[in-house]
């Protein structure tokens, strides 16, 4: 046998006064990790199966598990660190590249941790929102520039098409294929008692979901899977993905082994097949060829939907959002390098792409400095990870924000970043069976529309604070932001003052 | 009446409405010191075959034939529930016999075992519910 170089990330720790043999933890390992030995009537883990999802330690009764992070070490080195190091035992071993799952998860700068949000003191009065009118709603889509008049002096209704959100968020792209189709249906129903929009990822829309489309942006992906005219025609905005933080000029790979029964079906390609998403689409080289496909799907819906167009955030990504915002989108999608994927290349996830915050500061500056900041609603994802961030996001300039991972993480994942294993036992990331059925979407559901309703709160309380009583005035209003810690050259970037000042 | 029904589309079979159900029969307040070291005798019981699984109690029938069949009158209907008393039961295993869903279980402390819906318990409503991870358990009304 060959010398197994690597010692356990994690160690699972097992309080035997409390383990009653129930095998729950056997039971919900799809790892298998636990096994119960007969004939010494005791249950004995496997460290080196374990993942660290904490599907055995949730739902053990008499807490009686806990994981920890082993203390078994290298030999100190400030240079070859011990994953550096396991890294290349793994491609030594596997001859492959590296694949990860969920967001970066390096230690690069959080710039929503390095600014603070004001309140008013004395001279501008806050407001209570529990008082007081406070409202949370936006519009996507383009805003006419200027008002016009017919003949008889009547404003001309020349509104492009619009969404409406009850409140400024969206649960970004996540495809039925990566995400099992509980998990789908948990957000699509959320979305629907949220009066908020789900997106269905580069995966097509399974049937039983079209009745959420007034909730529902459909993805146009470089593979084009599941695209034909009842699924544009169902949604409440289209979405061409030209990019993903995560994997920033990476396509995608759903392995044919993935691809049964409805996902085959709602993928409209044949059982077994690899559904791999090219890097680039092979008919968008230049601002005038994606201003072609973003007007073919206008026309398809006899424009009566907003397209929205998706970017990783990357070192031009304003100069690229400047062309997007001129070719006819109604709404531009920036995906920061923190972004979550169920796969992705990890050199690829870890050293590729920009902070989301950074990234939405230059082009919100950019488009207003061009004028056309109106033509285009501006989202960002990549990590936004409480009420707090998604405050400063509009505040730096954003209308809305997508949230992945957090959503993911109110319907019980982990982080374990374990997705390309295809084996969530959460129920999550999976299309086995067995495990699908751990994620009961009628408890999901309520999870989602509970966090949902939580940030809301919070978020009218922090625009109460702030004496502002519409999201609408918070949006670009970087006066209401402070950096600490940042360099001249980041405050610049982001627009706000540091401090004190 | 209240009834505990399940629901297969989310049963696990993780068999964790067994332990809740015999942790109530305890009437300790913690798990591990109720259960540990002992083998446990639920009154709940998880079917399980080719991935499918349920689980099985008391369906406290309108015409129960447990009760009908019962030599002793250890078993009797109070407001729905089929109920009971330990000290008239002999373990004739009458009831155990006519059950059709294989409800009521012989044991070993000198009566049948059947669930009462926990409420004799500490918990007063069914534990086997409450431990339920999925919802695939429930406890809820849906007319007679």
């Amino acid at each position: 046998m060959a010398i197994d170089y690597i010692y356990p990330d994690y160690e699972i720790v097992r309080n035997y006064d409390r383990c009653i043999n129930c095998r729950v933890c056997e039971r919900q390992c799809a790892n298998e990790a636990h096994e119960y030995i007969e004939s010494s009537n005791k249950m004995v883990s496997d460290d080196s199966k374990c993942v660290n999802c904490h599907r055995c330690v949730s739902l053990c009764p008499t807490r009686a598990l806990k994981i920890v992070k082993s203390d078994h070490t290298f030999k100190t080195n400030a240079n070859w660190e011990g994953k550096s190091i396991k890294e290349i035992y793994k491609q030594a071993e596997s001859g492959g590249v590296l694949l990860s799952s969920m967001g970066n998860p390096e230690n690069y700068p959080v710039y929503f941790d390095k600014i603070l949000i004001n309140a008013s003191q004395v001279t501008n009065p806050s407001i209570d929102p529990l008082r007081e009118p406070m409202e949370t709603r936006v519009y996507l889509g383009a805003k006419p520039s200027k008002i016009e008049r017919d003949e008889n002096s009547r404003i001309k209704r020349n509104l492009p098409p619009h969404v409406m959100l009850s409140m400024p968020v969206m649960f970004s792209a996540m495809s039925y294929g990566s995400l099992s189709y509980n998990a789908h249906e948990s957000l699509a129903r959320a979305s629907a008692e949220l009066g908020i929009l789900y997106n269905t990822g580069e995966g097509g829309l399974h049937e039983n979901l079209y009745k959420y489309g007034k909730n529902t942006i459909v993805q146009v992906a470089s593979g084009r899977f599941g695209v034909h005219k009842k699924y544009l025609s169902s949604a409440a905005a289209i979405e061409i993905k030209m990019g993903q933080g995560a994997k920033p000029g990476i396509g995608g790979h759903l392995p044919g082994k993935k691809i049964v029964g409805d996902i085959s079906r709602t993928r409209m390609i044949p059982e077994g097949t690899d559904a791999i998403s090219p890097a680039p689409h092979h008919d968008i080289y230049s601002i005038e060829d994606l201003r072609q496909l973003v007007y073919s799907l206008k026309e398809a819906t006899r424009y009566t939907k907003p397209v929205i167009v998706k970017i990783a955030a990357v070192h031009n990504v304003s100069a690229i959002a400047s062309g997007i915002a001129r070719s006819g989108a109604d709404i531009i999608a920036i995906d920061g390098f923190r972004g979550g994927t169920g796969a992705a290349p990890t050199r690829i996830r870890d050293h590729v792409g920009i902070p989301i915050e950074l990234a939405l500061a230059s082009v919100d500056k950019r488009l207003r400095d061009e004028g056309i900041r109106d033509n285009v609603s501006i989202v960002v994802g990549g990590s936004i990870r409480s009420s707090a961030d998604i405050v400063k996001a509009i505040a730096l300039g954003a209308d809305c924000v997508y949230i992945g991972t957090a959503a993911l993480i109110a319907l019980g994942c982990h982080l374990c970043r374990s997705c390309h294993s295809g084996k969530c036992n959460w129920g999550i990331a999976t299309q086995r069976e067995d495990l699908v059925k751990r994620l009961n979407p009628n408890i999901g559901y309520k999870r989602l529309v509970n966090l949902m309703t939580a940030w809301q709160h919070e978020i009218m309380e922090m625009m109460g604070g702030m004496g502002i009583n519409s999201i609408e005035s918070l949006k670009g209003n970087r006066l209401m932001l402070r950096g600490v810690g940042l360099n001249e050259k980041e405050l610049e970037i982001l627009g706000i003052k540091h401090a004190g000042e | 009446m209240k009834r505990v029904y399940v629901n297969e589309n989310w049963c696990l079979g993780c068999h964790l409405c067994e332990y809740y159900c015999a942790f109530a029969s305890t009437n300790e307040k913690d798990m591990a010191r109720a259960l540990k070291g002992i083998k446990i005798s639920p009154r709940i019981r998880v079917e399980e075959m080719d991935g499918i699984s349920f689980a099985v109690s008391c369906r406290h029938c309108n015409e129960p034939l447990c009760v009908k069949g019962c030599i002793t009158g250890a078993l009797t209907r109070v407001d729905g529930i089929i109920m009971i008393d330990k000290d008239k039961c002999i373990s004739c295993y009458t009831c155990v016999l006519c059950c059709p869903y294989g409800a009521v279980s012989p044991s070993e402390d000198g009566a049948v075992l059947k669930c009462e819906l926990c409420i004799k318990t500490y918990s007063r409503t069914p534990m086997c519910v409450k431990g339920c991870p999925n919802e695939a358990i429930v406890f809820e009304e849906r007319g007679e």
